[in-house]
């Protein structure tokens, strides 16, 4: 019983590896998405406010979303790290 | 000063060049390692080459040591490109071209391009009898080649230089007529930057320093990105997908905001005002903090350009792998899914050119912002 068990985690380490990148990129899409959802949403509201306004809100929401996306493709990269290396 | 920012632009040219032919190669052998896959596992598919989506994408986003074009049957077509290294070995300094390993199948100078295990794709020593046999005693040459990327970076280079040298002879023959052509395409780029990059971010009076290393490098980055969506021949290499190309673009910025502190910069790392003295003395908590801050802006710069342009062309990749996975189980099957696949990949390649300028935008906004931070005066 006990040998089967330590067998079993052998064996089930590797696949416990694969399935935490993939929990982790999940885990990075949901998070990239809130983010980036949030900023979407204010920036809407703000055009809605002042639709004179829309182009400086426009590129300022943008660079937000591009940092946001940084940070998500760094866990992708572990992800990724985890996977093939 | 503005002599120093072209040196600099220039060296960083030079820096790019030498870091990437330091980096990964990965040759491409498809149709030989394929027919080799297929002699081991004898008598399951004899006819159809078994399609491995994960080599297929890292072969197109690697590096490589000649240009592979296309495979007609058993047959690559691939461009060879010039090799150049220093064996420690043999002691000596070895140029040849890469199509004298004939795709892998050969040795020569007692070197050839490892295929399998940690050295996947770097050229390696072989052992005296001459034949294919690794020297796993022999430390591995420097290799100094003119890879895929490096040749595409040469490419984009001529490309720009053939740009704004040809802009600027029509400033210098008429500067007040109206623009066309070629013009009318790059000025409101450079305005752009100019007007809302430079100026809001590093101030009126000190932006135009600055000017030659922002242009240089959004543009860079912008053919870069647009050079590797193109599939045909003198594009579709993953240069910004290279880490090393964007650890020397990060590595630039780095210098240029390092060199360009000024006092008050400094005293803001290791003496930020406003803070209490128990988190500077006598364990300098905040200044560790501060200098952490200024390793990690420009190594997110690298992560970040890296990061976008790989997941841009492996997503391109996986939606062409899908067609090729599909046609392994049914020919029928394939050809219906590469409908789908080819529409997707069409949508996904829109997106992927918005995401070539963001993503240029973002690095030399960036740069900008950490400049105007170093050269700050006291407010």
């Amino acid at each position: 019983m006990l040998t089967l068990t330590i067998i079993l985690q052998a064996v089930a380490s590797a696949a416990l590896a694969k399935m935490g990148a993939g929990i982790g990129a999940g885990i990075a899409a949901v998070a990239a998405g809130v983010g980036i959802g949030k900023i979407g949403g204010s920036a809407m509201d703000a055009i809605a406010r002042q639709p004179e306004a829309v182009g400086d809100i426009r590129s300022n929401m943008i660079v937000a979303a591009a940092l946001i996306e940084g940070v998500a493709f760094f866990a992708i990269v572990v992800c990724l790290l985890i996977l093939f290396i | 000063m503005i002599a120093k920012t072209k040196i600099i632009s220039f060296f960083t040219m030079i820096f790019i060049i030498t870091f990437t032919l330091f980096s990964k190669g990965e040759e491409v052998i498809i149709a030989d390692s394929l027919q080799n896959n297929n002699a081991e596992n004898a008598p399951s598919s004899e006819e159809s080459k078994k399609f491995e989506p994960g080599k297929f994408i890292f072969e197109h986003i690697g590096d490589s040591h000649s240009w592979h074009i296309l495979s007609i049957g058993e047959h690559d077509i691939a461009i060879p490109l010039p090799i150049i290294v220093y064996s420690q070995k043999q002691k000596s300094l070895l140029v040849f071209m890469s199509s004298n390993f004939h795709h892998g199948k050969t040795s020569y100078k007692g070197l050839k391009i490892e295929k399998e295990g940690e050295n996947k794709g770097k050229i390696v020593e072989v052992t005296e009898d001459g034949g294919l046999t690794t020297d796993i005693t022999a430390s591995k040459p420097i290799d100094l080649s003119l890879t895929k990327d490096v040749f595409e970076i040469l490419i984009c280079i001529g490309l720009m230089l053939w740009v704004f040298i040809s802009i600027a002879r029509k400033y210098a023959k008429n500067p007040l007529s109206a623009p066309k052509g070629l013009q009318s395409w790059i000025e409101p780029l450079i305005l752009f930057i100019r007007d809302d990059i430079a100026r809001p971010a590093i101030g009126e009076k000190k932006y135009n320093k600055y000017i030659p290393f922002l242009l240089t490098s959004f543009f860079f980055i912008f053919f870069n990105n647009l050079l590797g969506l193109v599939p045909l021949f003198p594009g579709g290499a993953n240069v910004t997908g290279n880490i090393s190309v964007t650890l020397v673009l990060a590595i630039n910025t780095f210098i240029i905001t390092t060199f360009s502190g000024n006092k008050n910069y400094w005293k803001h790392i290791f003496n930020a005002p406003g803070v209490p003295w128990w988190l500077k003395f006598p364990i300098p908590l905040m200044p560790v903090i501060e200098i952490i801050g200024v390793i990690t802006k420009p190594f997110v710069l690298m992560v970040r350009l890296f990061a976008n342009i790989s997941a841009g062309h492996i997503i391109a990749l996986g939606f062409f792998s899908l067609i090729f996975i599909f046609g392994n189980m049914s020919i029928y099957a394939g050809y219906s899914i590469s409908v789908l696949s080819v529409t997707f990949t069409v949508f996904m390649t829109m997106l992927e050119l918005l995401v070539a300028f963001i993503q240029a935008y973002v690095f030399t906004l960036l740069s900008a912002l950490y400049f105007g931070m170093a050269t700050e005066e006291h407010h």
